[in-house]
C-alpha cells in the first residue's frame, strides 16, 4: 500500500489504476493555457529567447534549437540543421556505387549495417541483381543487430536525458557485445561497409554464429532488468506519459516513420509493408502504440528489441550454406588468385576497380525500416557507372520537423524528452 | 503498371505528361502547373488514397538540356502501393512550383531542404528558408550540377569568409524578434544587423 501511494505522489496527475499501473494520459492532452483562464491568475510574463545547442548534451548531436519560452513553457521552437552537412548526396554523384558504400556508415553512424544493406539493395534494385540465398539471411541479421544496437543507445541516451543513468551503462555493456561481434565480422566497429553490390564483403568468421547465440541467451536479460528498474518507474511515467503526444492523422501528417509513426497508433513496417529480404516468412509482430506519446516511443522501441531477437533466432535456425555473393564477375570482384593467374578475371578485376559497374539508364526507390524509420535510397541512373543523383531518404530528418509541433505548448523540460523521443542522429539528419 | 496511372489519365487528360515503369515502380509526370491539385486528389479520392508523402527531391541530369525534375513519392498506407510523380521544370523558366505543404506538413523540411540544394522555389510555402545550409550561404545551390564538388568559392575565399564571419551574429532577426532580444545587443553588433550586413564580408581592397 505504501509502494502504491509513493507512486502516485510522484507521478503527480497522472495517477494509477486500481492494480497499481500507471494510468495512461488520453491521446491530444491539451496544452498548458498561456495566457489565464478566467478567474485564474495570469502566470504569462515576458517572453524569453534561449538557445540550446548545438554543443549541448541533450540535443543529441549538433542540434540547435532557439526556444521562445513564456516562463517555462515552451511557445516557439526553431530548429537549426546543417551544422554537419557533408554533402553526401553530391558527393554520390562522383562515385560508383560500391564506392559509397562507405559514406552510408557515416550517415546513420548508430546502425551502419542497415545502410549499408539499403545502398546495396538499391542498387541490386536498379541494376536487377538477385542475391544469394545465404546473403540474404546475412543481411536479416546486419539489419536487426543494427536496430538492437541503435535502440539500446536510444533507451540509454534518453535514461540519461531524464536523470537515469544506471540503465545506460548496463545496456551499453550489451552494445558493447554485439559491436565485438560486427568487429569479428567485418573488422571495424562503427565504419562496418559490410554489404557490396551483389553481395557482401565478408561472410562471418567462423564462432559467428555461436557468440551470436550467447549474445542472444543473455540480452534478454538486461532487457528485462532494465524493463524493471524504467518501465513502472514513477519519474519516467511521469515525465514521459502525455508528452508530446500525436494523433494518428497528424503522425501520417508529418510523413513521419519508424517507431515514431507506430507509436501513434499506425501499422506502417516496412517490413511487413514492402517486404524485403524474404522478412515475410519470419514470424515477428509489429509493436504499435496508442497514445502516440513520447512513453509510447520508449514502449514500441523496447518491443522492437525483443522482436528483433526472435528474428535473429529464426534468421539464424534458417542459415542456408552456399555463397555469399551473385556468381557474376561484371559485378562482384573475381577472387583475387583467380584475378591474378586467369586473363578473364582480370579483366574484369580491371574494368570494376577503374570503370565500375555499370547501371542501366532507370531509377529506383528501395526503402527498408532501419531502426530510425523508413530509410529509403533514390538513385537515378544514365547508364554510366556512376549515378546521377543518390537521393536518402533520410527517417530521423523528417522525424525531427515534427519537433516543433510536439514540443510548443509543453515545459522546457519536456522538450528535452520529447527531442530524446525522436531518436534523431545528425550524421543522418545532415548528410 | 500501377492502375493509378490510368486513372490519373482519365481524370486529368493532357496534365498527365508521360507514364513510364523502371525497375518496377510506376512514374508518372505531370504538369507541374497542376502538381497541387494533382496531389490533393490523389490524396483525397478513396479509390486512391495515397496518404502518405514519403519523400520530396529534384533530379538534375548530366544533360543541361533536359529539364529539372520535382520528384514526390507517394504511398498509399490503406492499398500498400507506392506512386512516384514528377514534375518537370524547364531550365529557361524561373524553377517555381506550388508548395505541397497545405496537403502534407512533412512537406515542409523536405521542400526547404530542395529549395536549399537546387534553388527551386516553392510558391506559397510558409517557410521557404535554407535549411542545411547556413542562411547567408552565398555559393549557390550544392546539388545543381554547374555546382563544382569542391564549391563554388576558393578554399582561400571560403576560409577568409570564415575567418570574418561575425561568431555573434547567430540569431535572425525574426528571431531577435522574440523577447526583444535585439536591444540587448551590444550597440555595434545593432548596428551591424540593422545595415542588413549579417555574414557579408567586404571585399579586400585590390585583389581579384
Amino acid at each position: 500500500m505504501a509502494a502504491k501511494r509513493t507512486l502516485e505522489l510522484s507521478l503527480g496527475t497522472t495517477g494509477v489504476d486500481e492494480r497499481g499501473l500507471p494510468r495512461p494520459v488520453p491521446l491530444g492532452m491539451e496544452a498548458p493555457e498561456l495566457e489565464g483562464a478566467e478567474g485564474a491568475p495570469r502566470l504569462s510574463g515576458e517572453h524569453m529567447l534561449i538557445n540550446i545547442g548545438p554543443q549541448h548534451p541533450a540535443t543529441h548531436g549538433v542540434l540547435r534549437l532557439v526556444v521562445e519560452l513564456d516562463g517555462e513553457v515552451v511557445v516557439r521552437v526553431i530548429p537549426h540543421v546543417g551544422y554537419l552537412h557533408s554533402g553526401f548526396e553530391k558527393l554520390g554523384e562522383y562515385r560508383h556505387y560500391n564506392q559509397l558504400i562507405p559514406l552510408t556508415d557515416r550517415m546513420d553512424y548508430l546502425a551502419p549495417m542497415s545502410n549499408n544493406v539499403c545502398l546495396a539493395m538499391a542498387a541490386e534494385k536498379l541494376m536487377g541483381i538477385e542475391i544469394t540465398e545465404r546473403c540474404t539471411v546475412l543481411r536479416v541479421i546486419a539489419c536487426e543487430l543494427s536496430r538492437i544496437i541503435s535502440h539500446l543507445v536510444w533507451v540509454g541516451t534518453t535514461g540519461i536525458d531524464l536523470g537515469a543513468f544506471t540503465p545506460f551503462l548496463w545496456l551499453f555493456q550489451e552494445r558493447e557485445k554485439i559491436y565485438n561481434l560486427q568487429e569479428q565480422w567485418t573488422g571495424a566497429r562503427l565504419t562496418t561497409s559490410l554489404t557490396r553490390v551483389g553481395g557482401l564483403m565478408a561472410d562471418i568468421p567462423e564462432g559467428f554464429e555461436d557468440a551470436l547465440r550467447g549474445v542472444l541467451r543473455t540480452f534478454p536479460k538486461a532487457l528485462n532488468d532494465t524493463d524493471r528498474t524504467l518501465t513502472r518507474n514513477g519519474i519516467w511515467c511521469g515525465r514521459m506519459q502525455g508528452i508530446g503526444a500525436l494523433s494518428a492523422e497528424e503522425a501520417i501528417n508529418w510523413s513521419l516513420s519508424g517507431p515514431m509513426l507506430r507509436a501513434s497508433g499506425v501499422d506502417y513496417d516496412v517490413r511487413k509493408d514492402r517486404p524485403y529480404l524474404d522478412y515475410e516468412t519470419y514470424e515477428f509482430d509489429i509493436p504499435i502504440g496508442e497514445h502516440g506519446d513520447v512513453y509510447d516511443r520508449y514502449l514500441v522501441r523496447f518491443e522492437e528489441m525483443r522482436q528483433s531477437v526472435r528474428i535473429l533466432e529464426q534468421a539464424l535456425d534458417r542459415l542456408p550454406d552456399g555463397p555469399i555473393n551473385v556468381d557474376d564477375h561484371r559485378v562482384i570482384l573475381p577472387p583475387k588468385h583467380a584475378a591474378m593467374n586467369d586473363m578473364e578475371s582480370m579483366i574484369h578485376h580491371f574494368k570494376q576497380v577503374m570503370e565500375g559497374v555499370k547501371a542501366p539508364v532507370g531509377e529506383a526507390y528501395f526503402s527498408l525500416e532501419s531502426p530510425k524509420g523508413e530509410l529509403g535510397y533514390y538513385f537515378v541512373s544514365d547508364g554510366t557507372a556512376k549515378p546521377v543523383r543518390w537521393r536518402v531518404r533520410p527517417p530521423a530528418f523528417i522525424n525531427l520537423a515534427a519537433l516543433p509541433r510536439m514540443a510548443e505548448g509543453h515545459l522546457l523540460s519536456d522538450l528535452i524528452a520529447i527531442n530524446a523521443s525522436v531518436d534523431i542522429v545528425m550524421g543522418e539528419v545532415d548528410r | 503498371m500501377n492502375p493509378s496511372a490510368e486513372a490519373l489519365q482519365r481524370q486529368f487528360g493532357s496534365a498527365i505528361r508521360r507514364v513510364r515503369e523502371s525497375c518496377g515502380d510506376t512514374i508518372v509526370t505531370i504538369d507541374p502547373a497542376r502538381n497541387r491539385e494533382i496531389l490533393r486528389w490523389l490524396k483525397d479520392t478513396p479509390e486512391q488514397a495515397y496518404d502518405y508523402l514519403v519523400d520530396i527531391t529534384a533530379v538534375e541530369y548530366r544533360d543541361g538540356e533536359l529539364p529539372l525534375e520535382v520528384v514526390y513519392e507517394l504511398f498509399s498506407l490503406r492499398r500498400k502501393v507506392p506512386l512516384r510523380l514528377k514534375a518537370s521544370l524547364s531550365k529557361d523558366q524561373p524553377l517555381e512550383i506550388a508548395s505541397v505543404v497545405s496537403l502534407w506538413a512533412g512537406a515542409n523540411w523536405l521542400e526547404r531542404e530542395v529549395f536549399d540544394m537546387f534553388g527551386i522555389t516553392f510558391t506559397d510555402h510558409p517557410d521557404l528558408r535554407r535549411i542545411l545550409m547556413w542562411e547567408t550561404y552565398a555559393e549557390g545551390y550544392p546539388l545543381r550540377k554547374d555546382f563544382p564538388l569542391r564549391g563554388r568559392f576558393s578554399r582561400s575565399e571560403q576560409v577568409r569568409q570564415a575567418l570574418n564571419a561575425n561568431p555573434e551574429a547567430h540569431y535572425s532577426m525574426e528571431e531577435l524578434s522574440i523577447a526583444e532580444a535585439y536591444y540587448e545587443l551590444p550597440a555595434d553588433l545593432r548596428e551591424r544587423l540593422a545595415r542588413g550586413e549579417r555574414g557579408h564580408v567586404a571585399e579586400p581592397e585590390g585583389e581579384r
